[in-house]
């Protein structure tokens, strides 16, 4: 006779399918490119093995010359973010509040906004020189395009209903920016500096491959010239690691996950 | 009791925003003419927009405008259908296996902010300095927002649609080519349009880094050899570019979606 009345504990299985997948991907992915490094297919080193890699990871994370660029480049990047972002703060704010000057001026923006700005570097670097200023340059250019627009688009969709409780309140312009417009369009606004932030981190990497002598940009270039394949493998790792935990650390710090979860 | 049609906006106010901004660009162009020939602005710096515009000619008579664009043109156009297949086969292999999907969409998503365009000289070592170093950046980093995108359309296919398949007893492949495609498709472009865009502005940028290929080289060229008018119309000449292309993307999108 079945046992009634007992609890029986179910066995949870200690991984998920998807968590099992994703770890057979990544071994998966990791064994074939240990067997690419080996096989002797492709080049000398343009494959390194991963051990090589690890060790050059170790070395790039144990040497102090690595974070003095990093900082260079986190110092550009940062400057950059906000020259990019107040800007375009400004004129969003601008465009969203006036329809005559958004329908004059947007367009031009707008169309703007996905050109190429690596190729504005030669005009950067007839302005404002060789060094860092050229490098902040093209990263506040790259990053004003997305945050302008999207602080503009984000003023437009605010819910008139607090901007007609606001003027009931009869709130100064300031009082209006500051206690209506701003709260309003947190998001759109952290997530124009999330996509500026990236824009703004390309471009700056891109100007200090071209034409640098620090940051990581020109290590990235040193190792390519050296063929120094394992350092050149590690720091685009560190880079990718950095740029997208950025990415969503902005994004969190904004809550725009929580804009997805409701 | 009538409605009240809304008053049509009169024929000042619907052009005086675009001679606003267009009147804006020509008085800042002047401005700068006047202000670069009085000295005030160094023509070491900025050329006078005048002599920008009259370097055009030249572009195309000794640079080879032309046949560059063409060049830069069919790279990106080997990028568009390269991402196309792969963005496309990979986002449905995606939605046809759940787990996958499930595994590997937050990667993908990872992957659409990742700076790959800063992999060229990675790319360098492994196609060579060559149109495929080029091709290959353009197509990396114009690939994820294809995938996302033509998950997120299949999967956005109305219940109904799917419901009228079974009826028919359509089989999967039918089921795929007669409803989930089609019903699909004006979201894929959407997820093709974004890659285009990506895949142009890398391969531009490619080539201005690599100083290979096409419009971007031109750029390199004429800067390295300090023809500043001459950069600077080749830099329009790109923004020309872009902006048109992006305007006939939105057009076909425009089309492929008459009604949102």
């Amino acid at each position: 006779m079945a046992e009634t009345g007992r609890l029986v504990r179910a066995h949870a299985p200690l991984m998920s399918p998807v968590t099992l997948l994703r770890v057979a991907i990544i071994l998966g992915a990791l064994a074939l490119w240990e067997f690419l490094a080996h096989s002797g297919w492709l080049y000398r080193d343009v494959v390194p093995s991963l051990p090589a890699i690890g060790r050059a990871l170790y070395g790039l994370l144990a040497s102090p010359d690595f974070w003095f660029n990093l900082g260079v480049t986190a110092g550009e990047i940062g400057v950059a973010l906000a020259i990019g972002s107040l800007a375009g703060l400004a004129l969003g704010l601008l465009l969203g509040v006036n329809r005559f000057l958004s329908r004059a001026y947007e367009p031009y923006l707008y169309y703007l906004g996905p050109t190429p700005k690596i190729i504005f570097f030669p005009i950067m670097i007839m302005w404002f020189g060789v060094g860092v200023e050229s490098k902040i340059a093209l990263g506040a250019l790259s990053c004003f395009f997305p945050v302008v627009l999207s602080v503009a688009a984000g003023m437009r969709a605010i819910d008139k209903v607090l901007v007609r409780v606001g003027k009931s309140f009869r709130a100064s312009p300031w009082q209006m920016a500051m206690k209506i417009y701003l709260p309003a369009m947190r998001h759109p606004v952290i997530n124009g500096v999330r996509l500026g932030l990236g824009f703004a981190l390309i471009g700056t990497l891109l100007a200090e491959t071209k034409l640098s002598n620090k940051g990581v940009g020109f290590l990235i270039i040193q190792a390519y010239s050296t063929f120094d394949m394992p350092r050149m493998y590690a720091m685009l790792i560190v880079l990718f690691v950095l740029a997208i935990g950025a990415n969503a650390l902005v994004g969190r710090l904004g809550g725009l996950d929580s804009i997805k979860r409701t | 009791m009538t409605a009240v049609a809304p008053a049509k906006p009169s024929t000042f106010g619907r052009f005086a925003p675009a001679a606003m901004g267009f009147g804006t660009l020509i008085v800042m162009l002047l401005a700068a003419e006047a202000l670069i020939r009085a000295g005030w602005i160094s023509q070491y710096i900025v050329p006078p927009p005048s002599e920008i515009a009259g370097s055009f000619g030249r572009l195309f008579l000794e640079e080879h405008i032309v046949r560059r664009f063409f060049y830069t043109a069919g790279e990106c156009l080997t990028a568009g259908v390269m991402l196309t297949v792969f963005g496309i086969g990979i986002g449905v292999l995606m939605h046809r296996f759940k787990l996958l999907q499930q595994a590997c969409e937050t990667w993908v998503a990872a992957l659409a902010s990742a700076p790959f365009v800063l992999m060229y000289p990675l790319f360098m070592v492994i196609f060579g300095r060559n149109a495929w170093t080029i091709i290959m950046m353009g197509f990396i980093s114009a690939l994820p927002p294809v995938i996302l995108k033509t998950i997120e359309g299949i999967s956005g296919t109305r219940k109904v649609l799917v419901n009228v398949g079974r009826s028919f007893s359509l089989t999967a492949t039918q089921q795929f080519w007669k409803i989930l495609f089609p019903a699909a498709l004006p979201t894929i472009f959407v997820g093709i349009r974004l890659g285009l865009i990506f895949a142009l502005i890398n391969i531009v940028g490619t080539e201005f880094l690599i100083n290979y290929g096409g419009l971007g080289q031109l750029i390199e060229d004429l800067a390295e050899r300090y023809d500043l008018a001459g950069t600077y119309a080749a830099i329009c000449f790109v923004i020309l570019v872009s902006v048109l292309f992006f305007m006939a993307l939105e057009r076909a999108e425009r089309w492929l979606r008459p009604v949102d």
